[in-house]
């Protein structure tokens, strides 16, 4: 396999295990309009997924498809970042009421689309041009992703006394994660060396700049980050991806070839 | 500051399609502010396609005719055929209007 389709599916990964985290709040968000809204976050995170899955299949050839790739890899396959396989509460914390915390998804979907803004952003000029389509079309999507995150870390950053604590909370529990944004894995180097790729690295200064102008608004405190380094996308992962990776996947697995 | 949850004041919903002129109403929702109202508006009314623009009120800032007075407001309007246009010939050329 190549490294630009291996950063195809480290792509994928990211996108689908996000918008199937995302949907765990479907009928069950906080107001029917929010409600709406991250479903529809989670339908266009699943929709690049089925991009790139679909890109990589081709790429892979021998018969894969976009389903076998989403539903027939399991948890040492998946080359996502740690960050997005988390659950929807801070477990050190105990500003969490239950185990969703909208605070935590917000705050999480806020790191990763400043991320992916700047990321889709350059992609779109990679000599690839089936990358560069995906993410042209992606662009788009995450830029509505961020401001619609955006908004809500300001409002709960900006808010009450309590929004305030857990939305600091959620912060501090998930920004040590975004480490593993800027430590490219063996496969990024090689895509990055064959010209396709961009070198995440260089848009570490505009994700920071993103992230201090909307914490400033939100009066929210940047964490430290002590040198962990997450390694979601080299396939090692917290327990937490198992277990969304089953419910994702038994549909699929109990009836394999079911159409409906 | 935020608004607590159960005070997000209703806001009514315009959208003007890609093909029409004018915003038409579409629905209502709860929102904490203009800015969120629009956002919401956005996700909840224009999900298909389904406009170009989107105006947000608030569904306070509306005055609306009293129901009761309907008898006294319109229906006297219903024997008066003659405001309808539809006393002119037009002409073959004009076509369809």
């Amino acid at each position: 396999m190549s490294a630009t389709t291996e950063y195809l599916l480290h792509l994928a990964d990211n996108a689908v295990v996000l918008g199937q985290r995302n949907a765990e709040w479907c009928g069950h968000g906080p107001a029917i309009e929010e409600d709406i809204a991250l479903a529809n976050v989670s339908l266009d995170l699943i929709g690049q997924a089925r991009l790139l899955y679909q890109q990589a299949a081709e790429r892979i050839g021998n018969g894969a498809t976009e389903d076998q790739l989403a539903y027939f890899r399991d948890v040492p396959d998946f080359r996502n970042y740690t960050l997005l396989e988390l659950p929807h509460h801070s477990a050190l914390v105990g500003y969490a009421k239950s185990n969703m915390d909208y605070g935590t998804t917000i705050v999480r979907n806020f790191l990763y689309s400043a991320l992916m803004v700047l990321v889709w952003d350059a992609l779109q000029k990679s000599p690839d041009a089936d990358l560069a389509a995906i993410a042209a079309k992606s662009l788009k999507e995450a830029r509505y992703h961020l401001h619609h995150a955006a908004d809500w870390v300001v409002k709960f950053g900006d808010g009450t006394e309590e929004s305030h604590a857990r939305a600091q909370a959620a912060l501090d529990h998930l920004f040590p994660y975004t480490e593993e944004f800027w430590t490219p894995s063996a496969i990024e180097d090689a895509a990055i060396a064959s010209g396709a790729v961009t070198d995440v690295r260089t848009l570490r200064a505009a994700w920071d700049a993103i992230v201090a102008d909307t914490l400033a608004e939100a009066t929210l405190k940047r964490p430290e980050v002590r040198g962990y380094v997450p390694e979601g996308k080299h396939g090692r992962h917290s327990e937490h991806l198992s277990y969304l990776l089953g419910e994702m996947q038994v549909l699929a697995r109990a009836h394999p070839g079911a159409t409906w | 500051m935020s608004i607590e949850l159960k005070d997000w004041p209703l806001w009514e919903v315009f959208v003007r399609s890609k093909q029409g002129l004018e915003h038409k109403h579409c629905g209502s929702l709860h929102a904490s502010d203009a800015a969120h109202a629009l956002e919401a508006a956005r996700d909840v009314y224009t999900r298909r396609q389904e406009g170009v623009s989107i105006w947000v009120v608030e569904s306070k800032k509306i005055t609306a005719s009293n129901p009761d007075d309907k008898g006294e407001l319109f229906d006297p309007a219903a024997d008066k055929i003659y405001r309808h246009p539809t006393f002119y010939e037009i002409p073959e050329e004009v076509g369809h209007m």
